[in-house]
């Protein structure tokens, strides 16, 4: 190999000079410290199954994999199935902008100075969120809504000192609170669960007066819940959180605040969620973005995780920006750092704010409304062919379980079915929640056309008549 | 000097561009749904009032606007970024138009598993190779960065004393004093305490020091090889042999593995767990900051013979395997001994498939000679940096380094008092980006640079040149640097006032209310 687009010294010329200059004879001399012991030898490492164990080239790869990725199936409409990530629509426009090298090939801005434009943007993303979730301060962000929402929880307990207890909500989406279980695990917190109303579908508050006590540090909220359903007690949630002394932390997904009232306007101390539905795409679980935001209140900021960017001035006058309040983080305190959070999702971020800049506030509410008005036209037209939709009685955003129990079928059946006709249907949940038995939870948003949506109650429908 | 200028557009902020009434964007209308369902019904104890505060822009703005930033940006693309320990490579862009234009961008993590076989083949694959690359059995996707994946590590060592009924003895992480600061921090956050060991003058690990902390308290030791001083750890094979006395497990940081691929393997040097940085080895872009990918991979050893409980079933999120029978690729979820779930779903797929399509095409052919070349090109910079006035190379003399170097520019700081910060600046002026400054915390004015293979040789010289230039302008007059940088969009930012209580300004939210005695 002496010619390699990636590795641009790789000429004998270039090689030769280096080595001369260094004094050894060869490269290999420069690994003259590892114990021959395990030191891999040119043919026991080309031995190893890595890669197709050659180099290939440029266009083959591209065969390889354009290949390999075409058996994923093709379906007919977007998977109509959420649980915490949508299939929202990514403008073209915030891929290109994320796709530019000045960008995408930076790093964590370090220097400031020749950095300012991606702090910019970083900022903008910060402001921007902040202003959609009407809190203070927040991060350049975390790693996902769980990852989020389990650091919420640890900074609650950091900063309710002696308070050890943890109330999460039952309709809090299942996978975020094993999230919250594996990072709380070593630190003793007690994680009680509150029950939801099987009427309303929302938090039961009479429930959660019993469990909230001194011992409480924090009590978290995600609305609209994991059933889709939009939580019409939040304020009184927080109410009885605070009553106790206790942090009231919000998950929330951001495009149904377009029509849901803000965690500030709620009262939160610490606001989460999933940054996915801003123009980020599915990409089977990742990149996503962890929210984070909390009340400009110097016990909170002090103990909040993550990167900052802030506004600065350069010694001449000029307005600038800089990293602050970085003696919260791992690289400066060491153990005593907040988090251990280093590398997180500030491309993702970026993309975020391209996404809320383009839609703007009217853009915001009008795209909630799509979303909203979308799952309702389903909702109604499901209740028309005679589905179990009214599981609950309060208003949903757009997701809604579906229950298929009086139909005397198992929904892997209706599951199946559809996706004999090449449709995906909802996300079955009866696992988490035996009580709904044969339910799944049916997501809906601008990708999903009046077409689409008749085209699976239709065939809901045919498939329910043939039984 | 030279000519470069960096773009200084003094680019608005976003809510100080548009005009109320304009939108970035055209959106379906749903009249005929409306028709249907008629009005909002979301309850008014929790229906916004008024709309979020957000500024209105046309598209054409909101590109311009974005664009002039990037101006003011700095990555891969635009010249050297010698970050050490960051592993700042050239990202190809064949990768990028896979990882971008695949249409993985419109796969649900919760999809019925048949619908995904080809992504779950490419997913499986990977894993199979990643643990060849370092020497171990089995391996998870799931952690989303490096630190993610040390949390996860150091999970699992958590798990498996807890396993063996000798958690609580089993209290401390051994930690060098030259290690990342995350590893630290993840030690903490795992709920274990932290002992920090020193580095001896030959850059290795103090082994009599290392000897008087192992013990019976020991849980484990979480080290980098090469370390963050770009020094192999000679005596890494003793050091594992002492640490398994104590039943402790050694924890690998790959954050250096640009080092010693294909050279050497965490798991051969006695490794139990090891994380890979996806963004750093493997070629996928930093993002400004995120996101990367961070698996971890362990060897298999027995933990519980009894039930039958090994290592890589205590190893968080999902795991992709194939299922003979079926004929097909599953996602096999967290099962009752596994630490669980770190993040909601799979794994930060993007930059995986990233790495996919790097180590196809390198093949381990290619690999081992990015790490020659990575290696060749810090012992060439290593050598045109030795008798410069200015810096020294402290710690392993007369060592060969492997990914990085680090300088000192104490000679500088002590003699004319121009510091490490302000040679950085000095850098920035010539159009590079500065290594990464004052870490290790061990070295004195630290500029650790690590150029990776992918930086041509005409760069690495010019980069030294500017070092010497830089040192010959803080002799002659100590005060010129000082005023650095003059090219940047922006001149020296003052730090300290940014994070002055009174200022501090974490959103433009923050700012007005502070300019509106709101909030003090």
């Amino acid at each position: 190999m002496e010619q390699h687009p990636w590795i641009p010294s790789l000429t004998r010329e270039q090689v030769e000079k280096m080595l001369r200059v260094i004094g050894v004879e060869k490269i290999e001399d420069l690994f003259s410290d590892i114990p021959s012991s395990i030191k891999l030898s040119c043919e026991q490492w080309e031995s190893l199954d890595i890669g197709l164990k050659r180099p290939v080239s440029e266009v083959e790869a591209k065969r390889i994999i354009s290949e390999k990725l075409s058996r994923n199936k093709k379906l007919k409409t977007p998977p109509f199935m959420g649980g915490g990530v949508y299939p929202h629509y990514v403008p073209p426009l915030v891929k290109y902008i994320i796709s530019r090298g000045e960008f995408l090939t930076a790093y964590t801005p370090y220097q400031a100075e020749i950095s300012q434009g991606l702090m910019q943007a970083l900022f903008e993303y910060q402001s921007l969120m902040a202003e959609l979730l009407e809190m203070d301060v927040v991060n350049a962000s975390m790693y996902d809504w769980g990852s989020a929402t389990a650091e919420a929880v640890l900074m609650a307990v950091r900063v309710n000192k002696g308070r050890k207890k943890i109330i999460l909500p039952e309709n809090m989406n299942p996978l975020h609170k094993q999230v919250v279980e594996a990072y709380t695990y070593p630190h003793g917190v007690k994680l009680v669960t509150t029950p939801y109303n099987r009427e309303t579908g929302g938090v039961d508050l009479e429930e959660l007066k019993k469990l909230v006590d001194g011992e409480t540090a924090a009590v978290y909220l995600q609305y609209p819940n994991f059933f889709g359903v939009v939580e019409a007690d939040a304020k009184a949630i927080g109410e009885i959180a605070h009553e106790k002394g206790a942090l009231f932390i919000t998950g929330v997904y951001p495009v149904a605040l377009g029509l849901l009232k803000s965690p500030g306007e709620l009262g939160a101390d610490i606001a989460v969620g999933e940054g996915q539905p801003l123009g980020l795409g599915l990409n089977y679980g990742g990149p996503y973005l962890g929210i984070f935001a909390t009340r400009y209140d110097m016990n909170l900021i002090r103990q909040m995780p993550g990167r900052i960017i802030g506004l600065a001035e350069s010694y001449r006058g000029e307005r600038g920006f800089a990293m602050v309040l970085q003696t919260r983080e791992q690289h400066i305190r060491r153990e005593k750092a907040t988090s251990n959070i280093c590398t997180n999702e500030a491309l993702m971020a970026i993309a975020a704010a391209v996404y809320l800049s383009m839609l703007g506030k009217n853009g915001l509410v009008k795209l909630a409304e799509i979303n909203y008005y979308r799952a309702h036209y389903a909702w109604s037209r499901m209740k028309s062919i005679g589905l179990e939709v009214e599981l609950f009685k309060y208003d949903f955003f757009n997701e809604f379980p579906v229950s298929f129990n009086k139909h005397g079928v198992k929904y892997s059946l209706v599951h199946e079915e559809l996706l004999k006709r090449d449709i995906h249907g909802g996300l079955y949940i009866g696992n988490y929640y035996p009580e709904l038995g044969e339910t799944a939870l049916y997501a809906f948003t601008e990708l999903h056309f009046k077409e689409d949506i008749d085209l699976l109650v239709n065939t809901l429908s045919e498939i329910l008549s043939k039984r | 000097m030279s000519t470069f200028r960096q773009a200084k557009w003094s680019e608005p902020l976003i809510f100080e561009l548009g005009a109320p009434g304009r939108i970035g964007i055209s959106l379906p209308d749903v009249e005929e749904e409306k028709r249907v369902v008629g009005e909002v019904k979301i309850p008014e104890s929790i229906k916004r009032t008024s709309p979020p505060n957000l500024p209105e822009l046309s598209e054409v703005e909101v590109v311009r606007h974005f664009t002039n930033l990037t101006q003011m940006a700095y990555g891969v693309d635009n010249g050297p970024v010698p970050l050490g320990s960051c592993t700042m490579k050239y990202n190809p862009r064949i990768a990028w138009d896979i990882a971008f234009n695949s249409g993985v961008d419109q796969l649900h993590p919760l999809q019925d598993e048949r619908t995904v076989q080809g992504l779950l083949e490419l997913m499986y694959e990977l894993q199979k190779w990643l643990a060849n690359i370092v020497g171990m059995d089995v391996c998870t996707l799931h952690p989303a960065a490096g630190a993610h994946g040390e949390l996860a590590g150091v999970l699992v060592i958590r798990r498996y004393h807890e396993l063996k009924g000798q958690l609580d003895k089993k209290t401390e992480i051994i930690v060098p004093d030259s290690a990342h600061g995350t590893n630290p921090a993840s030690a903490a956050m795992a709920g274990f305490k932290v002992v920090e060991v020193p580095s001896g003058e030959d850059g290795n690990v103090d082994i009599e020091a290392l000897k008087s902390v192992v013990g019976e308290s020991t849980a484990g030791l979480m080290i980098t090889n090469p370390s963050t001083l770009g020094l192999f750890e000679e005596r890494i094979l003793e050091i594992a042999k002492l640490l398994h006395e104590y039943d402790a497990l050694l924890y690998y940081d790959g954050a250096n593995l640009n080092g010693i691929m294909g050279y050497a393997r965490p798991g051969d040097m006695g490794f139990d767990i090891a994380h890979i940085n996806i963004h750093k080895t493997f070629s996928s872009p930093h993002g400004g900051g995120g996101p990367g990918a961070g698996p971890v991979c362990v060897k298999n050893r027995i933990v519980d013979p009894e039930r039958n409980i090994k290592l890589g079933d205590l190893l968080p999120g999902y795991i992709v395997v194939y299922d003979e029978e079926k004929g097909m690729y599953r996602l096999k979820g967290p099962g009752p001994v596994s630490v669980g779930l770190l993040k909601s779903f799979f794994a930060n797929t993007i930059p995986l498939l990233w790495a996919y399509t790097y180590i196809l095409m390198m093949g381990p052919q290619g690999l081992r000679k990015v790490t020659e070349h990575a290696v060749l090109i810090t012992n060439y910079f290593a050598k045109l940096m030795e008798g410069v006035r200015g810096y020294e190379i402290p710690y392993g003399r007369g060592r060969f380094r492997k990914h990085e170097v680090v300088l000192s520019a104490r000679p500088m700081a002590e003699e004319v008092g121009v510091t490490a910060e302000d040679v950085a600046k000095g850098l920035l002026d010539a159009g590079l980006y500065a290594p990464t400054i004052y870490f290790p915390l061990i070295v004195k004015e630290a500029l650790m640079t690590e150029f990776t293979e992918t930086e041509t040789l005409e760069n690495i010289e010019k980069y030294a040149e500017r070092l010497k230039e830089i040192s010959s302008i803080a002799y002659q007059d100590p005060s010129k640097p000082k005023e650095w940088p003059l090219n940047t969009s922006v001149g020296r930012i003052n730090v300290p006032k940014a994070n002055h209580p009174k200022y501090v300004a974490p959103t433009w939210r923050v700012y007005i209310k502070k300019m509106r005695g709101e909030i003090q």
